[in-house]
């Protein structure tokens, strides 16, 4: 309680400041200044940013409320093919077949007609929208099914993970008009801006921060409110609150579709940054890595998965460069490690102390709460 | 045999109601033919040996088990085998489990506040704030309890009975018009034990209550109405001494 507001403040201040200082490192300072920031890495920590958005959206649900979804990289995938399909339509007949509005791939295909579920994303608006309702109305639709029918546990994690597995299938097929294997690419620019311009590039990053900015603010918000409390409650003894009267299924579903949402925004934010969507963002691996982001940052803190989706990233962008052979023991090891020794994450573990500062009624008279298992 | 005991009451009159019930888990009778009548006001104790029904009867009354046979009615005329559990809970019977469940990661205020009776809606959750008089309803039940030393406590760091405590707290805050009340006194120290006996009958001047326990000592301070369970149907009802003189209670029960 005595470190969440301060830390809170210094996640936003943090996001803001950098949504300000990178761009303005990047453009304004010249490459020969020691402070300049090259546009790679302008884009690399976009994307980091893009990856804590959806660490952020499975502290929401897991953190929160007891629900590990281990395909939440399917919603984060969605988001980013409803924008690369406007990337798609933006290129126009500048592809390298040259048709109006026919994408290469379907060109290539054979295709005569754009197919109906392509109609509108050449309208950005329209876009975005879809960015988070596709992969909030599927959230919606699963967890519909899942959590009226009391799916919980590790079965919920495994249907969640045959989902997105089922996905992959379904987009590495070509008649699925989608690209296949593919996936969609060669995007050329956004709102009229070429993707390949620095100013692009910077102006992609802010957005990137503001919009994590953003989104921590909502999920402060809903954990901050009885809602958040119902979620807790409902993570730590889903019967009870039943029998206080409380519709579980709707508190769950509400958060599900919540949290899928964002992820489709991260998703859409990550798309332009890295120039490619293709159906290797369904695969399970990819979910289950953005699951142990925010089992290493701490869950149930929000900033604890931002920042765990950044220092893992960022290990991982340094030993896949040096050593690409390690990376997946380094990995495992790593959630091995997190899992036995510090269960609570990096930020959990640092405001430990503060938890356990006792207050001063509460020194006296505990007996029986040592002897319960389940307490951390 | 239930029949021989009492007639049986007319449904308006009685707040419980639950007449010829079976609920069977793989051919074994939980309940079997159970009739049992709670008229309203009144404070009931059930007790039995291990595996006589008395969970599964709470079960069935709050949603958590479906009969396979019988009749359960609450108030009148509501069937509660059609209902869920958030559905029974909201018309008012609140339950409490034979293991404290509380939420150990909240606050014993804010244990109490989820509690507080009021809509459960999700969009209502979002914007919701306590206002004066709810405040004033935690401050109170706070007060029954004796826990208003540790409001601010998480509730995973009370004392066994403490927990139980804030349980049947939580269930004052609901406001339900029936409590069920599943061995509050399991685990309890004797001066604690006599303090659950006497908050309960507090709890009683406002509210029906059924009480499961195993403790004689406790029902003995409860001073009520006994019915004793069996394999799934009442094997004997009436006053504690009249109960514990009755020899089919004393051969399956009491008489070890």
């Amino acid at each position: 309680m005595h470190l969440r507001l301060p830390a809170a403040w210094v996640t936003v201040g943090l996001l803001l400041a950098a949504a300000i200082a990178v761009p303005l490192l990047n453009l304004a300072v010249p490459a020969s200044s020691a402070l300049h920031v090259p546009t790679w890495v302008v884009s690399l920590v976009g994307k980091y940013l893009c990856y804590a958005m959806l660490a952020l959206s499975i502290d929401l649900i897991w953190g929160y409320c007891g629900i590990l979804s281990l395909g939440h990289g399917a919603f984060f995938a969605l988001g980013g093919y409803a924008m690369g399909m406007h990337l798609m339509r933006q290129i126009g007949s500048r592809g390298v077949y040259g048709h109006p509005d026919l994408p290469d791939f379907m060109v290539f295909l054979n295709w005569k007609e754009l197919p109906w579920y392509w109609h509108g994303f050449d309208n950005f608006t329209f876009a975005l929208a879809m960015v988070a309702i596709v992969p909030g109305l599927l959230a919606f639709v699963f967890g519909w099914f899942a959590f009226r029918s009391r799916v919980t546990g590790v079965y919920l994690s495994i249907i969640s993970q045959a989902l997105t597995f089922a996905l992959m299938l379904a987009f590495f097929r070509n008649d699925m008009g989608f690209g296949g294997n593919n996936g969609l690419t060669d995007f050329k620019d956004i709102l009229g801006y070429g993707l390949q311009d620095d100013s692009t590039r910077a102006a992609l990053f802010a957005v990137s921060a503001l919009a994590l900015a953003a989104v921590y603010g909502l999920c402060r918000w809903i954990v901050g409110s009885r809602l958040g409390q119902v979620l807790v409650a409902i993570r730590d003894a889903e019967s009870r609150v039943r029998f206080l009267g409380y519709r579980v299924e709707f508190y769950k579903l509400f958060v599900f579709v919540v949290s899928a949402g964002i992820a489709g925004i991260a998703g859409a934010l990550y798309v332009p940054q890295v120039g490619i969507i293709n159906p290797s963002e369904f695969a399970p691996a990819a979910s289950i890595e953005a699951v142990i982001w925010v089992a290493v940052g701490g869950r149930g803190t929000l900033h604890g998965a931002i920042l765990g989706a950044i220092l893992v990233n960022y290990a991982k962008t340094f030993l896949t460069g040096s050593l690409p052979e390690i990376w997946l023991f380094a990995l495992g090891a790593l959630f091995v490690a997190v899992t036995l020794f510090m269960p609570r994450g990096i930020v959990g573990s640092l405001s430990r102390g503060a938890d356990r500062r006792p207050s001063p009624s509460a020194t006296v008279e505990a007996p029986a709460s040592t002897a319960d298992p389940a307490a951390p | 045999m239930t029949h021989a005991l009492h007639a049986r009451p007319d449904k308006r009159d009685t707040l419980l109601y639950l007449d010829g019930v079976t609920v069977s888990f793989d051919g074994f009778k939980a309940l079997n033919n159970l009739s049992l009548y709670v008229a309203a006001g009144s404070l009931r104790a059930i007790i039995g040996p291990n595996g006589a029904g008395k969970t599964t009867m709470m079960d069935v009354v709050t949603g958590k088990a479906r009969p396979q046979a019988g009749t359960v009615l609450f108030n009148g005329g509501i069937d509660l085998t059609r209902l869920d559990e958030a559905q029974i809970a909201n018309l008012g019977i609140g339950r409490k489990f034979q293991k404290p469940t509380i939420f150990e990661q909240h606050t014993v205020a804010a244990n109490l506040e989820l509690a507080l009776a009021g809509h459960r809606g999700v969009w209502n959750a979002l914007v919701f704030r306590p206002n004066g008089e709810q405040r004033a309803r935690i401050d109170e039940t706070l007060a029954t309890i004796s826990l208003q030393a540790h409001r601010d406590r998480l509730a995973g760091s009370l004392a066994h009975g403490q927990k139980q405590w804030l349980e049947i707290g939580m269930l004052l805050m609901q406001d339900p018009q029936l409590l069920l009340i599943d061995e509050p006194a399991a685990g309890m120290t004797d001066a604690e034990t006599a303090a659950t006996a006497e908050l309960i009958r507090r709890i009683n001047r406002t509210h029906t209550v059924v009480v499961v326990e195993h403790d004689m000592t406790f029902i003995q301070a409860l001073d009520c109405h006994v019915t004793v369970l069996h394999e799934g149907s009442v094997l004997a009802e009436g006053s504690l001494p009249t109960v514990q003189a009755n020899p089919q209670v004393i051969e399956v029960y009491l008489g070890r």
